[in-house]
């Protein structure tokens, strides 16, 4: 198991451990709820030293990259990323990941713990002349500082620096790289850096009161938001379409890009079913990953949650599912089966908060 | 934590009451409601129900995983703590106070003398 170079400091934190993506992570410290609110009010610290980092630079990179991914990453100026997805020839999710322009022929990707590898192996198994893949993962610890109170924090920790805008990256002389995104739908910055030198950039925040948060709360944050988690709500069988990420995919670009043509057709002929959101409806126990969904009446089996738990901001149960389309309507009544029982639930409108 | 020193302690960290035997009461410890945090809901058993030692007698919920609650002793169950049904907060808050889950009707005093007592579980878990 891959130790985060923040180990001692969760130790010391009193956080509770567990594996993540081959990495012992923390799942939480003070509690899932006190974290995940501290987020929404307040502000908060991730570990996300296990996220993967590559650099792609060369001349080609960039068409090469664009036909890679499903955004169109021509629209980007220097310094500025976007949310995009790596599909195989089927339409499916490998990976999805947010791309920065460093420069015409440079690329900074930021990529899923749990992808690192087969990332790596798809772009090198595509790589051309001329453009050279760098899979950067093991040089950076990175955190994540997310939350309304994120912009005054970062005032007092590094005076003499602004923070990138919203999706844009800024690379520092000393190595360390800063994005201002998140995965919590709060304002919010990613900072990479040496793993000898993560652990003091934690430690300024944490004097700062920002609160340390684990996987736990980053989970109940991005899922009261309806970001997708690769390998739940995001696989390979699924295409970007269905999983309701259209924006994300530029089917215009002239060169197409890898399983363009599947959802090219898909589009076409109309998908059959769609990644919604499914909201518990009265007292019911929080629905979680792997439970069935059904009709009112349960009798028919429609789908199965990719995710699920109790939303602390809205105090009550939330899930993600692919139902057919005919029950994807908002509104439209639905079961889900926990243990033995069936509570009553229904598909709502994105995302939840 | 605390540890009050009349209760005795199952290894699933379960505590049990027994001072009264015909309706001992059972909860879980202050050391597992940490562990746990922010409990959510609870699924509670039928009043009645006879139960042997070690059963999965009710399922806590915290935001993150569901957990199964085992009868630290075999009786048969004669009260269950409906308020937490409707506001489980109390299992965090007063875990061996309103936080109580369910009275059982001891079949067999002897199996208490097979729990752990409040100065070894305060040993092992503080």
């Amino acid at each position: 198991m891959i130790q985060s170079p923040l180990h001692d400091r969760h130790l010391s934190l009193g956080a509770r451990l567990a594996p993540f993506a081959g990495w012992e992570m923390p799942i939480q410290y003070a509690g899932i709820v006190a974290e995940h609110t501290a987020v929404r009010e307040s502000t908060g610290i991730f570990d996300i030293s296990h996220m993967g980092e590559f650099e792609i630079s060369g001349t080609g990179a960039g068409e090469w990259l664009n036909g890679l991914l499903t955004n169109d990453l021509s629209v980007l100026a220097d310094g500025e990323g976007q949310y995009t997805l790596m599909l195989n020839e089927q339409g499916g999710v490998i990976d999805d990941l947010i791309l920065y322009r460093l420069a015409e022929d440079r690329f900074f990707l930021v990529v899923n713990a749990a992808k690192i590898e087969e990332d790596a192996s798809w772009m090198r198994a595509h790589l051309i002349e001329g453009v050279d893949f760098d899979d950067q993962s093991a040089r950076f610890g990175a955190i994540a500082v997310q939350g309304p109170k994120t912009e005054e924090i970062w005032a007092r920790v590094e005076s003499s620096q602004e923070l990138p805008p919203r999706n844009g990256i800024s690379v520092r002389d000393d190595g360390v790289v800063i994005c201002r995104t998140g995965y919590t739908g709060e304002d919010g910055f990613e900072l990479f850096a040496p793993p000898e030198v993560i652990g003091n950039w934690f430690d300024a925040f944490i004097a700062e009161d920002t609160v340390p948060c684990g996987l736990g709360a980053r989970d109940t944050l991005r899922l009261e938001k309806c970001y997708p988690l690769n390998g739940s709500d995001l696989d390979d069988r699924h295409t970007p379409l269905e999983a309701g990420l259209g924006m994300f995919v530029k089917l215009e670009k002239p060169n197409g890009f890898i399983g363009s043509d599947v959802l090219a057709a898909q589009k076409e002929n109309g998908l059959r079913q769609r990644l919604v959101a499914v909201a518990m409806t009265g007292k019911a126990p929080p629905p979680r990953h792997g439970y069935e969904v059904k009709d009112a009446a349960g009798n028919v089996l429609l789908g199965e949650l990719t995710s699920g738990s109790q939303s602390p901001s809205l105090k009550k149960g939330v899930g993600l599912c692919y139902l057919p389309l005919d029950a994807c309507r908002p509104g439209t009544p639905v079961s889900i089966a926990v243990r033995d029982r069936l509570f009553p639930a229904e598909v709502v409108k994105k995302p939840f908060l | 934590m605390i540890v009050p020193d009349h209760l005795h302690f199952s290894e699933s960290h379960e505590w049990i009451d027994a001072s009264s035997p015909e309706a001992a009461s059972i909860g879980i410890s202050d050391h597992a409601q940490a562990e746990l945090s922010d409990v959510v809901y609870l699924e509670l058993p039928e009043v009645g129900r006879v139960v042997a030692k070690g059963d999965a007698i009710a399922v806590i919920e915290s935001v993150k995983a569901a957990n199964d609650i085992y009868s630290p002793v075999s009786g048969e169950i004669v009260e269950v703590n409906q308020a937490l049904a409707e506001t489980p907060e109390p299992v965090n808050e007063d875990p061996y106070g309103d936080g109580w889950m369910i009275k059982i009707k001891l079949s067999d005093t002897a199996e208490l003398e097979g729990l752990i007592n409040a100065e070894k579980y305060r040993e092992t878990f503080s």
